[in-house]
Formats: structure tokens, sequence, C-alpha cells
């Protein structure tokens, strides 16, 4: 038994949560590969079948293609399917049921259909998982009208938001970072929290530059926060939390008290998120500017299994933290 | 080993399948007339397809089995009580099209209410919705069957074998039917794959496979009807192929140049039209004078629903972005002409 006072982390609450909204809705249903007997590879799912059934908690082959396309159909006949994928990286072979069919389902049918699906995956590197098992994917997604896309750094938000998710009538991917899933407890005093999809997080006040980042980025941006408020660098983070649809007021209100800008993420640097919540800065909110744009992502390649490479590729809280100094001091 | 003797086809039931194909073939003459015209843009049609569409949906239970298409699939929307005026509409591009407002190409079906899933180009895309609406009716303790018709190309997909190992893996109850017509586009069977019959792989998921003669109203009834009630009964999935002839060109873009002159006219003899008005003429079933009236009939109530749907409005382009996420006002929905007040296509009567 987990000591409550020690706090619950972000796998234990993603299950807690998963748990609650299948004992409140009897439409709730996972699916996917390992979810069942196994309890799910990162034990998301763990004793769920034994609790709800087979058919509830259902282990599917290895077919990406059908745990998608078999909740769209579920969702469709009024199930609301979880279906995880065991990690982002194989989601790929999913991507035509998740664009071409989840996204398009309630547009193309003129809003006859709803497709109240959320997609979970495992995502990020920094664990030796090499090619694939280590892949940041949101941006892929967060390009597609008709989806929404959620990337929770904290044990309380992956709650939250799952919660949200799993409510929504829209499709919702939903991707949470592996490394994280055990390195932080958190105390969860409200186990029925809904965190409303598209509305950021401050993680943290502070005058002099923001970060606006979500998922792994929030906590090397706490690391090089804490290093640079030493030499009196006051930084606010705010976590994204939604990436689309991202909140457009809540990094208004940051950039317009900093002025500085620091976007931070795992993903890939071109093309990632950052170059479009850069451009709606560069666009909507010039003027309040007092220096550039930063942004901080992977090294635009593939994650190696060997750990120097895998290091020069991902980002880092020292990276962080000189864009950090470069920014105040301009 | 003696097989239980089966069951008596409906009283009627040829004669509405008939009368629903005479009106499917009408829309089809139609819309291709409206795609020289240049007044629908691109147009996919069902003819030669036609009857074992209309024969297999004939043993649903409309309403209460989803039913998962593709485009080619007129036949099944019509059986099922989809009206001419609404494929017009949507062939027209008019807005108040209730299947997809014209957003989709012709003939891509949607109706919650008749449980018509929405049909996507995305060849094969919803054959695991259908396994997955199987799925849901298990879950949720109904006795619903999820009907999946494909064509012979979709079998290449891999979606189709992903989908029918899940329904055989868990006995699901769907019905999946193939159209083949022996055609992709251009490719033919022979380049598409190994087997001979596309019902030979229903013995790769465990699942009984049957080769029918799509142009036979009854074969294709009989065997569809046994399969719904394997599916219902708690007996699992079957895949049944339907063997058809495309008389048309792919699509309204497409020669045909790839099919020789004789291949085509062997095509067009296998006409399942004239098979099925025979088979009923002989058995005393329909008067020559009542099916001229008939035809008749189909065509001036198509004619009369495209003249109703030429007269509808397009979209508004302020409405391009609605229906992206849940929270918009509704789609107006369609009015239906009067005469369609108590139609329910091959179930009507």
């Amino acid at each position: 038994m987990a000591d409550p006072q020690a706090g619950r982390t972000m796998v234990q609450v993603l299950h807690d949560t998963l748990r609650a909204e299948m004992l409140r809705d009897p439409a709730v249903v996972v699916m996917g590969q390992d979810v069942g007997i196994k309890g799910g590879v990162f034990k998301v799912t763990d004793g769920l079948h034994a609790e709800f059934g087979p058919m509830r908690v259902l282990d599917t082959p290895i077919s990406e293609i059908v745990i998608a396309g078999a909740a769209i159909g579920a969702a469709m006949m009024g199930l609301r399917p979880v279906a995880e994928f065991q990690f982002a990286d194989y989601m790929h072979a999913a991507y035509d049921q998740i664009v071409n069919q989840a996204a398009t389902m309630r547009w193309r049918s003129v809003g006859a259909w709803s497709v109240p699906v959320v997609f979970r995956a495992p995502s990020g590197g920094g664990v030796h998982g090499g090619v694939y098992h280590s892949q940041s994917i949101e941006a892929l997604y967060g390009h597609i009208p008709g989806l929404r896309v959620v990337v929770p750094a904290t044990p309380r938000d992956a709650g939250g938001l799952l919660r949200a998710a799993i409510r929504d009538d829209d499709p919702v991917v939903f991707f949470e970072h592996k490394a994280l899933y055990r390195r932080h407890r958190e105390i969860v005093a409200d186990d029925a929290e809904v965190v409303p999809l598209g509305v950021a997080r401050l993680d943290r006040e502070g005058g002099d530059v923001s970060v606006i980042t979500y998922g792994m980025g929030v906590h090397l941006a706490r690391e090089a926060a804490d290093r640079c408020a030493a030499d009196g660098i006051a930084t606010e983070i705010l976590d994204l939390r939604t990436l689309s649809p991202f909140d457009r007021e809540a990094v208004a209100r940051t950039v317009a008290r900093t002025g500085k800008v620091l976007l931070v993420h795992e993903a890939n640097r071109t093309m990632g998120p950052a170059a479009e919540i850069a451009a709606f800065i560069a666009e909507e909110l010039f003027t309040d500017l007092d220096g550039p744009i930063l942004r901080i992502g992977a090294a635009d390649c593939h994650l190696p299994y060997n750990g120097p490479e895998e290091t020069a590729i991902l980002p880092d809280a020292a990276r962080v933290e000189e864009a950090l100094r470069r920014l105040a001091a301009h | 080993m003696s097989e239980p003797a089966e069951p008596p086809i409906p009283d009627g039931l040829l004669l509405r399948i008939y009368r629903v194909a005479v009106l499917t073939r009408a829309v089809d003459h139609q819309l291709w007339l409206l795609s020289r015209q240049g007044r629908a843009g691109f147009v996919l049609t069902a003819r030669g397809h036609e009857v074992a569409q209309i024969a297999s949906a004939a043993a649903m239970r409309r309403g209460h089995d989803s039913a998962w298409c593709y485009y080619r699939d007129m036949g099944v929307g019509i059986a099922l009580g989809v009206t001419p005026y609404e494929i017009l509409l949507g062939g027209l591009a008019r807005g108040a099209d209730p299947h997809s407002g014209a957003r989709q190409l012709t003939m891509h079906l949607s109706s919650p209410s008749l449980r018509i899933g929405s049909i996507s180009s995305a060849i094969a895309a919803h054959i695991p919705h259908a396994v997955g609406a199987a799925y849901a009716a298990r879950v949720r303790g109904e006795d619903s069957v999820a009907m999946c018709w494909f064509g012979d190309g979709a079998a290449s997909e891999g979606a189709t074998h992903e989908a029918m190992n899940l329904a055989g893996v868990h006995r699901l109850p769907v019905v999946f039917l193939c159209e083949n017509n022996r055609l992709a586009i251009s490719v033919p069977l022979a380049l598409q794959m190994p087997v001979e019959r596309v019902s030979d792989r229903a013995s790769a998921y465990a699942m009984p496979g049957e080769s029918v003669d799509g142009t036979d109203a009854e074969a294709v009834f009989t065997a569809t009807r046994a399969a719904v009630e394997r599916a219902r009964g708690g007996g699992g999935p079957s895949l049944l192929e339907l063997r058809v002839p495309r008389i048309t060109p792919h699509s309204s873009q497409d020669d045909d140049a790839y099919r020789s002159a004789e291949q085509r006219a062997a095509a067009a003899a296998a006409d399942p039209l004239p098979r099925l008005r025979e088979t009923l003429i002989e058995r005393g079933m329909l008067a020559v004078d009542e099916d001229e009236r008939m035809v008749r009939e189909a065509r001036e109530q198509v004619v009369a629903d495209e003249d109703l749907a030429l007269a509808m409005p397009e979209p508004l382009p302020e409405r391009a972005r609605r229906w992206l996420y849940a929270g918009d006002p509704p789609h107006g929905g369609v009015t239906l002409p009067a005469r369609y007040a108590n139609w329910t296509g091959v179930f009507d009567g």
C-alpha cells in the first residue's frame, strides 16, 4: 500500500483515475496490447482486468490499426474507450485511424457522430529506449483539426487531465512521459478534480523571463530556474498541459509580464510545437517583447540506445539555464 | 449429415429487393448524367452490385444492426431507407445533405439513426470500426450485429486483417461481406491476392467463409441471413464473398481503358437486374407492364428529387469550420419530400 502522505506517482494517479472513471461510467473501457492480464508494461492498468473483466479491459493482439479503429467504432456505438498504445513510437501504424477517421468523424458527418476516445501512449526519451521507445510525437497530432493533444507534467495534472479527456466528447491524444511515470510523487487531495483541456497552469511566478513548456520541459525549466534564482533571475514557468488547443490567453499574460520568452520541449526543434507558439507570440504579442523568442528542442535526430549520443540530442537543464541567462541579460 | 431445412424467403421479399434495385439503378443513371453535364463533380455508383447489396442488407434488423459501408454501397443505403433525394443533395454539393453536408464526395453516407457509419474514402478504414461496433454490442449486452461491406481491393489492406483477426479471437458479432468485382480500380484480382476466393481467407480467422453468386438475390439473402443469425446467436463472425460484376468504370474520373471491350461486355451481360426481373416474371410475381411502370416511376421519382435538390442552396462559406469539435449547433437536417414519409427501403411493406 502506498503511503498517502508520501503522495502518488504519475503511474499511480493515472491508474487510480482510470479505475475511478470505469467505476463511475460503465461505458468506459480500456483496450490495448498487454493492458489486461499483465496490467500494462508500465502498470497503468494494473488490476483492472481482474476487477472489470476481460471485455472492459481488452487485451488486443499487436494490431495498432484495430486498437485505434475498434475504439472509434465502439465510441460511435456509445462507449468511451481508452485505447493504449504500448509506446508512442508504435502509434504511427494507427495514424490513419486517428487522423483520417477519429479527427474527421464529427466534421465529415456535420456533427452527427462523436468519437469520444482517448488515445494514450507513453512517449519521451532519456531512458536508453532507443529509436522505438523514445519518441516525442505530439507535433504530428497538434497539426490535425478535430483532435486535442494533452501532455501532463505532474501526477496531479495527469489525473485531472485524463479525467477530462475521458469525459470529453472529442478524440484526445494523451502522451505520458515515461521518465516521469515514477520520478516524482505528489499528494493529490482531490480525487475528482477535472483539469479542463486547453487551460495552462502557472507552475512558478517570476518577473524576468518566461519559460513556456509542457511535459518533461517543465522539470528541466524548474531545475534551470532554481540555478538562475541564486543569481537573482526570477523565472516564470508556464505549463501548457494541453498543446491543442494551447492556452493563448495564458501565453499572452506571461509574455506581457516578462517580455522575454524561452520555449522548451523534448520534441524535435524543427516544426515542433514551439515554432507555432513562437509564431503566435510574434504575430499577436510583438509589442510586449523585450528580446528574441528562444526555442530549445531535441536536435532533429532519432534517439539512440547509447547514453552519450542520447544526451547530446536531448535538451537538458543546463541548456535551458544557459538560454535563461542569455535572455535575462538581454 | 443432413442440414436443417433453410427457412423460406419471406413473401414479397424478392419483389422488394427488385424494387429497391430499380430505384438504385435510377439514381445511378441520373448521377452519371449529372456528371456528364458537369453538375455533379464526382460520381461513384453501384451498377452491378445492387442486388448483392440490397439482398444482404435485407437480412438485417433495420436500425438495430449497424451498417459499415464503402462508397459503392448505394444499394445498402437505399435498402436501409436512405432516399434518392439525400444522395442527390450530396452529389450536387448541397448544404442540406444530412450525411456529410456535401463535405464528402458523392455516396459517402452517414446516419446515426439508421446506424450507418460515416463512409470514408480511405479503403478498409471502416472495417475496424465495424469490429469496434460488434465489441460495443458485446460490452453492452446488446444482440446487435455489425454488418461490414467492402470491395476486393479492401481485402488487401492491413486494417482488414487486423479487424478480422480481432473479431475471430473474440467471436464478435460481425458479418464481413466482400463485394468482389475482381477489380481494384484497374488492378485485377490475380495481382491483388494469391487465392482465388476472398472467402478462402476466412479459415485464418476461424470463421466460416462462403462464396456466393452476388447476382442471385435468393442465394445472397439466404447466406447473409444465416451469417447474421450465427452472429446474433453468439456463433461469431462470418466472411461472405459476393461475386459481382462492375458494369461502369470505377468512377466518373476513370476511363476503364484497362479492360477490353469483351471484358466490359461480359460485365454488362452479368447485370443482376434483368436476371432478377426474369425470375420474378417466371414465378408470376411481376407482370411485364408492372415492371415497365415500376422502372418509369423510379426514373420520374429520381428526376423529381433532382429538381428539388437543384433548387436547394450550396453551403455558406461561414459554415466551413463548424462541427470540428463538440458544441456547435446541430445541422438543420433535411426535409424529405412527402413521398418518403413512410419510406423504409427494402423493409417497406
